[in-house]
């Protein structure tokens, strides 16, 4: 059944209620916030979401319940942001001109110089102070691996993001007390309707629900399908690609689904990265690092791992893991569906298999039996917020006899595509899990992989640290002595 | 009487002095986002937008040019090429004439402006550039110095010899003799705010344009002789820069020159906003340096005789190669005495960006060049580099003349070093780490303690001078203007406790006022760390003016001698009767006594004979040290800084706060030079690191896991500097250094320490790897 049809986006801007019927699909928040609302406390630095100097707290009802996440107004569409509250820093100074706590503390502690990054970073500390008022070096540094700041070294940011509970409680702030009246207003413009604006090669759609964007696919086939926007806003910011018509879908509550059956987790497909991070990180340890390498914290808040997959790109931090574990993706077509193993959607260089009006409804991700070594690690320049230069993911199960009686590998940065390496798996397989036999292996991977060499890493460095990751592998499973990983833990 | 409820008049010490930590001044403003950039001011109405059209080869001439499509793109209300400057077509900040604005005939680098559109909105000028059709003929390029002859190739700019003594000789004779290259990569600024350039045509020939630059007086001068008129026609303004580090002493020239020329043609305001790629692409960045050194040295590390040969990208112009190549020679002994050297600069022609200023402007590349030379001697000799380092110091009384014949005569290195050592207990955590190194396959460890001594003034002698304004309005508030600009550093509000200190007023009476040409003319730029030297003086010279007269006033009206006449905290004591600051101005204003004055201030002392090589080029020195410890990944060459400790000395502090914030922000920004930041060109002579997702600046979990950071406080200028203090922008950018002498000190380790790790710049985790690799063949590992 067709569902109801509306021709303009509602959602709150600080304190206000808005509806727009006046959008184009390309049109950024930062553009509207700046451009639009003369909001000009928000900051352009890069339009494309790496250095946090227009970050915005967007909240949003994730099964009922509201809320904030800091995203980049740089790379998020207007038209995205239907139900949605979106806050600026304009909005954090309390009554007579009072500093908001954040405010405060990183004016106390010397936080700011050139100030042009600030704004960015008070939201990103803001984001962080509500979900965890009293955060350590760890959290802080992860809540701030999206916002450069060229000037302070970060030093005095730090200072005063633990600082900040000592200005105000959390508990307290309008975003907390306001949570009731904030949450009826958005489950109120939530009202299931389809929402259509423009037309021709200026349109969007923003689907009523899950059934009703396979039939806006197969009616527009061509449609660009937009879930984070954190590669697709690029495509708009940096290439002036037109996207037109586009279907967003990061909105659809059905496909944010997260839930594990008979040791198989299934994300669907809009699951950002944020949400697969507590069952992934709990179910499957290794994911626990890699994901909080992905990215800064609003990447992650606004990518998925759908999109991650769907978009194909032979560096995607996702694919490799989930290949090395054998998951399964589910294609959906009307109400057609298919599902394929991971590794065969990846066709070629910019290639998958995906059909038009086809989307990527969910991935199944079995969990490693309980013998399995599994590990992923990624290699880049910049420890943080930095794209893969080789990644390299392991699933290996050691038999009772000390032999390799399972492997699995997929590596990203290596091929045109995310590639498993079937050549170094068969060199483990069925030979004793020793050095001698890991070292073998090694001379394996010239057989599976010709890497290129780019601004990222040259070809010699990502094969020999893709070597060397499958040694790090054998070292963590066989308890090698010292540290094998340099670490960002603090000592106790 | 008036009323002064905001103004305490028993205080015993006014808020906001000199020597107070006082925050920021847009502090409030920044955090808030109510601090205006250029982007952000409200926008004239009609504004316009331009957009840059860029080469797509690297070097070629034009062969046609085809821009009808560009004209005809939605909004486009122009298309500016070369043709259609009234004025020069040169922006050549070296008076060479080899900088178009806009390419004429022929590209010398890919992404060279071409043409600029003007139209309605910003996006419509982006779009448009897209559409034009350019044909080049293209000719072989250079886009690095690596692949060429580097004594032979084309300069820039004349190229700079110091000598001292007979090096060539000395080291023939020495008992050690080692010869070496070392790659040092470049820079790019990463200013958070990008290029901004606003003009609004004014009457008459007029333009004011406001322009993100660390030089207003320069943006004056390109901007009139582009647009062919007087510098009076052109008033250059600038409140703040969101970060400049240099990158914007020059790079703001063409942005600025551009909107002043299409304003003027087309009677609307214009502004330019690059995107960042197009930023990172048509703007300079610092200079990488090839840099081929031998050493003579004997058995103890005495450095005997030296000899470097400093080989900078330049570029396709001059820009300010010259005098960058020319401090990169003034640093190559850092804190070390040479007792006979020889170093030669070449600035190199190539076709890539112009390659500009950049914190430090050379300094760090020679310093960088010396210490690696430090460390082959070190590992020759299977020394520890720190003991090295402080047998070659320069000494106090001898042993202390530079390259440059300037003598040393404020050196406190060696208590500097000594200090830091003992706090950040060197020697025994070089145990701990032995220890470590000796239970750990994978992961290894090292430490670094490496000095600073950087030399502060212009090179350029007349750059060192300054010009400041202040009135004092008949409430007794301040309105204080100077020729240097705020870019985060902190200037404005060290010059304002200045001026609150010469008064003894609060700081909140002195207002401090966006820097603009038109207040204070023929100003240098905000730059070589002189900001506050230079600034602070000439606005204490203003304000002492005011002082005196007002004194003058004093004493005549009220009958006595004028020792007895002091500004006290917000009041002033005339004889018997204190009078509040306010009143006594008001009283002097009813008596027609002048209360605004301009100040003006030049460095003492400084002379310099480039042909000679010899003089007296820096007024003072800055000194500092830190000692980094790292653990490296011998597996991948991932890396993480443990721990760095900071040493520096600030002279006698105007400010310890702000201090502070430049020494840890200087630190971690040189840290980014030497580790993760990589500029990549192509086979097309296209670079490829022009974004923060390609181009990697330092994360808040990059810094030093444990980060000491200490101010020298018992330091003071032995110059008569602005109330004893010292420079502080650059200076601390070298403590980066530490990082790369500890990755290369971590990498040594797999080799016992014997071999130098030749560790190049920036030491990504690629070249930590493969330093590692190269070193486990050569030890037989």
């Amino acid at each position: 059944m067709q569902p109801t049809l509306r021709n303009e986006i509602r959602f709150l801007l600080n304190g206000e209620e808005i509806a727009l019927a006046d959008v184009r699909p390309d049109e950024t928040l930062l553009d509207y916030l700046r451009l639009r609302r003369s909001l000009r406390g928000t900051k352009e630095g890069c339009a494309e979401g790496d250095c946090g100097a227009c970050t915005v707290l967007v909240g949003r009802l994730a099964g009922g319940e509201l809320v904030y996440e800091g995203v980049n107004a740089c790379i998020r569409f207007l038209a995205s942001l239907d139900a949605c509250h979106v806050v600026t820093v304009e909005h954090l100074k309390g009554e007579g001109g009072k500093l908001h706590p954040v405010q405060q503390a990183m004016v106390d502690f010397h936080g700011s110089q050139c100030g042009f990054c600030t704004p960015g970073f008070v939201m990103s500390l803001y984001a962080l102070w509500m979900r965890e008022p009293q955060p350590g070096d760890a959290a802080i540094e992860k809540a701030l691996q999206g916002n450069l700041c060229r000037c302070t070294g970060y030093e005095p940011i730090v200072k005063a993001a633990k600082a900040i509970s000592g200005y105000g409680a959390a508990a307290a702030d309008p975003l907390a007390t306001e949570r009731a009246r904030v949450t009826a207003s958005l489950a109120a413009m939530k009202d299931g309707a389809r929402v259509e604006i423009g037309s021709g090669r200026d349109r969007f759609v923003v689907p009523a629900s899950a059934d009703d964007l396979a039939a806006v696919l197969e009616a527009e086939p061509d449609s660009t399908i937009v879930a984070g926007s954190t590669d697709v806003g690029l495509w708009v910011t940096k290439h002036m690609r037109d996207i037109s018509p586009v279907v967003f879908v990061g909105h659809l509550d059905e496909l944010h689904g997260v839930e594990e059956k008979d040791g198989v987790i299934t994300l669907s497909a809009c699951v950002t990265y944020t949400e697969a991070f507590g069952i992934l990180s709990n179910r499957i340890p290794a994911f626990r690092s890699l994901i909080d390498r992905i990215g800064g914290e609003q990447v992650r808040n606004m990518g998925t791992v759908g999109g991650n997959i769907a978009n194909g790109s032979p560096i995607g931090d996702m694919p490799p893991p989930l290949i090395a574990l054998g998951a399964t993706l589910t294609l959906r077509k009307g109400d057609a569906r298919r599902t394929i193993a991971l590794e065969d959607f990846f066709i070629d260089y910019g290639k998958q298999d995906r059909a038009p009006g086809e989307f990527v409804e969910a991935v199944h991700v079995p969990v490693p039996q309980k013998d399995a070594y599994y590990a992923a690690w990624k290699v880049t320049k910049r420890r943080d917020e930095d794209i893969t230069a080789a990644l390299g993911a392991f699933n290996v199960v050691v038999g009772a006899d000390g032999k390799v009686s399972f492997a699995r590998i997929a590596y990203g940065g290596m091929a045109a595509t995310p590639k498993r390496a079937v050549t170094v798996e068969a060199a483990l397989l069925g030979q004793p899990w020793t050095l001698p036999t890991v070292e073998a292996a090694m001379a394996a991977y010239a057989s599976d992989y010709a890497p290129i060499s780019d601004m990222r890493a040259s070809a010699e460095y990502r094969m020999l640290a893709a070597k060397n990751l499958l040694k790090r592998f054998y070292l963590e499973t066989s308890g090698a002595a010292g540290r094998i990983t340099v670490s960002r833990e603090w000592a106790a | 009487m008036t009323k002064h409820e905001a103004i305490d008049l028993k205080a015993a010490r006014i808020a906001g002095g000199v020597a107070a930590n006082q925050r920021h001044d847009s502090a409030h403003k920044h955090v808030t986002g109510e601090a205006v950039y250029i982007d952000d001011m409200p926008e004239p109405a009609g504004l316009l937008h331009g957009c840059l059209g860029l080469s797509t080869v690297a070097h070629g001439t034009i062969r046609t040019m085809d821009l009808e499509a560009v004209r005809a793109a939605p909004g486009v209300l122009a298309v500016l090429t070369a043709a259609d400057l009234p004025g020069e077509n040169d922006i050549s900040p070296s008076g060479r004439h080899d900088e178009p604005v806009l390419a004429e005939g022929k590209v010398q680098f890919f992404g060279q402006p071409v043409f600029a559109v003007i139209a309605e909105t910003r996006e419509q000028a982006r779009r448009a550039c897209g559409l034009a059709k350019i044909d080049y003929d293209e000719a072989p390029f250079i886009t690095d110095v690596w692949d060429i002859d580097r004594r032979k190739g084309k300069l820039v700019t004349p190229p700079l010899t110091l000598k001292r003594g007979d090096a060539a000789g000395a080291i023939a004779k020495a008992p050690h003799r080692i010869k070496g290259t070392m790659r040092i990569g470049g820079q790019d600024h990463f200013y958070l705010e990008g290029q901004i350039a606003l003009a609004v045509p004014g009457e008459d020939m007029d333009v004011t344009v406001y322009s993100s630059t660390q030089h207003p007086s320069e943006i004056q001068h390109m901007v009139s002789h582009v647009l062919g008129v007087p510098s009076h026609a052109v008033t250059v303004e600038v409140r703040r820069m969101g970060g400049g580090f240099g990158g914007k002493e020059t790079q703001g020239n063409q942005f600025a020159a551009l909107a002043a020329v299409a304003a003027k043609k087309l009677g609307r305001a214009v502004k330019i906003r690059p995107d960042r790629d197009d930023d990172m692409t048509a703007t300079g960045k610092r200079h990488d340096f090839v840099v081929d050194y031998e050493v003579g040295f004997d058995d103890e590390g005495m450095i005997l005789g030296v000899d470097y040969f400093y080989a900078a990208r330049c570029g396709f112009s001059s820009d300010l190669s010259g005098p960058v190549t020319d401090r990169a020679l003034f640093h190559c002994d850092n804190a070390y005495y040479y007792p006979a050297v020889h170093a030669q600069s070449a600035p190199l022609y190539t076709n890539t960006v112009s390659n500009t200023a950049f914190r430090g402007f050379g300094g760090p590349q020679g310093m960088v060049g010396c210490e690696r030379v430090i460390e082959e001697v070190a590992f020759a000799l299977g020394k520890d580099p720190l003991e090295i380092r402080k047998r070659n110091f320069y000494g106090t009384s001898e042993r202390n003349v530079t390259p440059y014949h300037q003598t040393v005569e404020d050196n406190i290195v060696h208590r500097i070093v000594a200090e830091l050592e003992e706090s950040c207990d060197y020697a025994g955590r070089r145990r701990a780490i032995d220890a470590f190194n000796a239970g750990s396959e994978i992961v290894k460890r090292g430490i670094a303690l490496t000095p600073v001594k950087f030399g502060i003034s212009f090179t350029a002698t007349h750059f060192n001078q300054a010009g400041a304004l202040v009135h004092v309005y008949t409430d007794g508030s301040v309105h204080l203007n100077h020729g240097g600009t705020e870019m985060g550093q902190g200037l404005y509000v060290k010059v304002a406790q200045v001026v609150a200190e010469e008064f003894q007023i609060d700081l909140d009476r002195v207002k401090i006022t966006a820097t603009t040409t038109g207040k204070v003319p023929n100003t240098s730029a905000t730059a070589a760390s002189s900001g506050s030297d230079l600034n602070g003086m000439a606005a204490q010279n203003a304000a002492r003016a005011i002082k005196q007269r007002l004194i003058d006033f004093a004493a005549s009206e009220h009958q006595i001698p004028a020792d007895q006449v002091e500004f006290l905290p917000n009041r002033v004591r005339v004889g018997n009767q204190e009078i509040a600051f306010p009143d006594l101005v008001k009283q002097a204003y009813m008596a027609r006594v002048q209360l605004s004055a301009a100040g003006f201030y030049k460095t003492p002392k400084i002379h310099w004979d480039r042909d000679k090589g010899s003089g007296h080029p820096f007024y003072y020195f800055a000194y500092g040290a830190a000692c980094s410890e790292v653990s490296i990944d011998t597996l991948t060459g991932e890396y993480m800084v443990e721990r760095t400790d900071i040493l520096h000395e600030t002279g006698r502090s105007l400010n310890k706060a702000i201090d502070i914030g430049q020494i840890e922000g200087g630190f971690i920004q040189g840290m980014g030079w030497l580790t993760t930041e990589e500029l990549v060109w192509d086979d097309k002579g296209r670079l490829r690191t022009h974004a923060p997702s390609t181009y990697k600046i330092p994360l808040a979990s990059d810094r030093p896991k444990v980060f000491n950071v200490a101010l020298a406080d018992w330091a003071e200028n032995a110059e008569s500097t602005v109330h004893r203090s010292k420079a502080v922008g650059e200076p601390p950018f070298m403590l980066g250094m530490s990082v790369l002498s500890a990755l290369s000190d971590a990498v040594a380790s797999v080799a016992g320490h014997t071999v130098c790790p030749r560790l190049d710049a920036p030491a990504t985790p690629e070249r930590v790897l493969m330093a590692v690799e190269r070193l486990k063949k050569d030890a037989g590992r």
